[in-house]
């Protein structure tokens, strides 16, 4: 489909930041007169990505301890993490991020570690809360991991004991962000 | 002071005779102290003993005092639905096994497991003696007041391994304790100032006595 596109014509719908409002209306017309024009859009193979990662971050989920009550505010209808393609998943093969709220105790670290193992790739771990970000309140006890990011690689870390839901989805959006400028198709 | 607890304090004491070593009655509260090979008869006595009825284990938990002899204490909390009543009934140890009641209470069997893992106090005749709470193949019990807050060693993942591992603990800051009671921690008893308050008590003493 060699199709050449004049030069400025391209679809810029895909790039942040996202529009809304009349913004938006006006550049889902124009997608749709190119539709209907030609049959087909143009747009950045890169940016669909992140576009859909962004989009859909579906987080597996790890509450752990008192942050957990936190994260599941942040799911439930006032900040409504399903606005944001964030929905809960039972299963690590289903997800793309997880969310650690909670203690990390040092018995359930090698459960941890396993759960982390079995996502598929892409993926990328928020840290929620004091315990999670470095033990915190339980920092000198003999039973608890002195952070989550000694089993594994933290992407953001989410400061508060417990952080508050708002505090949350801004680590998700901060998150959305990282992953908008450092994602790409192949890793 | 209650007469209920007395009259039962006198059925328990009356009825087990050389069992019991020590009773006490604090803040309204009955507690007594019995043999330990005689703790399964005793409990069995105030299970179905009409007057006592106490069909509840509540809890049982240990104590730790590193000064005495016998330094562990398992303390058994009863409880009767019936007559609105509880009982505190405890036992000594050093170390030694202490018969288990999973015959006269099924719920025992976890809090003495639980017991076993926090104070290293073992239980004879308990079919599933494991520990409850800390990690597979943790070391020490923890609960007992010789063993360090922070432990002995630490977790990671060993990106070589392919797993978690332990280490020897490594701080970077050692654990300090604040006296959160004292705004003044560090400063001298006395304030620079706070004599002033004492003087101006002592003052008007004088001058009514003058």
């Amino acid at each position: 489909m060699g199709v050449e596109t004049k030069p400025g014509n391209e679809l810029q719908p895909l790039s942040p930041p996202q529009l809304n409002g009349s913004d938006q209306d006006a550049l889902l017309s124009q997608v749709e007169d190119e539709l209907n024009e030609r049959g087909f859009v143009v747009a950045n193979v890169d940016k669909v990505v992140n576009w859909a990662r962004t989009g859909s971050m579906w987080p597996m989920t790890f509450g752990l301890a008192c942050c957990a009550v936190e994260m599941i505010h942040a799911y439930m209808s006032r900040y409504d993490l399903d606005r944001f393609g964030v929905v809960p998943r039972p299963s690590p093969r289903q997800s793309d991020v997880i969310i650690v709220a909670g203690t990390l105790t040092n018995k359930m670290a090698p459960a941890f570690r396993k759960v982390y193992d079995q996502m598929a790739e892409p993926r990328w771990v928020i840290s929620m809360g004091s315990c999670a970000n470095g033990g915190g309140y339980y920092h000198y006890s003999y039973a608890v991991v002195r952070g989550c990011d000694r089993v594994v690689p933290v992407d953001i870390y989410v400061p508060g004991c417990p952080p508050t839901a708002e505090a949350l989805l801004y680590g998700i959006l901060q998150l959305q962000k990282k992953i908008r400028r450092t994602g790409t198709l192949f890793r | 002071m209650d007469p209920a607890l007395e009259e039962l304090k006198e059925i328990v004491t009356s009825a087990m005779g050389a069992s019991v070593l020590d009773t006490s009655i604090r803040k309204g509260e009955l507690a007594i102290e019995v043999k330990r090979d005689d703790i399964e008869r005793v409990l069995t006595y105030l299970r179905d003993n009409v007057n006592c009825q106490f069909k509840q284990l509540i809890d049982l938990c240990g104590v730790d005092y590193p000064e005495r002899e016998e330094r562990f204490d398992v303390v058994y909390n009863l409880l009767s639905m019936t007559l609105n009543r509880r009982i505190r009934v405890k036992v000594r140890t050093s170390g030694e096994p202490v018969p288990s009641v999973t015959s006269v209470f099924s719920t025992a069997g976890w809090f003495e497991r639980e017991c076993w893992d926090m104070f290293g106090v073992p239980f004879v005749g308990n079919l599933d003696l494991r520990r409850l709470l800390t990690d597979y193949g943790f070391e020490g019990h923890p609960l007992r007041k010789d063993f360090p807050l922070t432990g002995f060693v630490e977790m990671r993942y060993d990106d070589e391994k392919k797993r978690v591992v332990y280490e020897p603990v490594k701080l970077t800051q050692e654990f300090r304790t604040f006296d959160f009671l004292s705004p003044w921690e560090g400063q001298p008893d006395l304030l620079p100032g706070d004599e002033k308050a004492e003087q101006n008590k002592a003052e008007p003493s004088k001058e009514k006595g003058a």
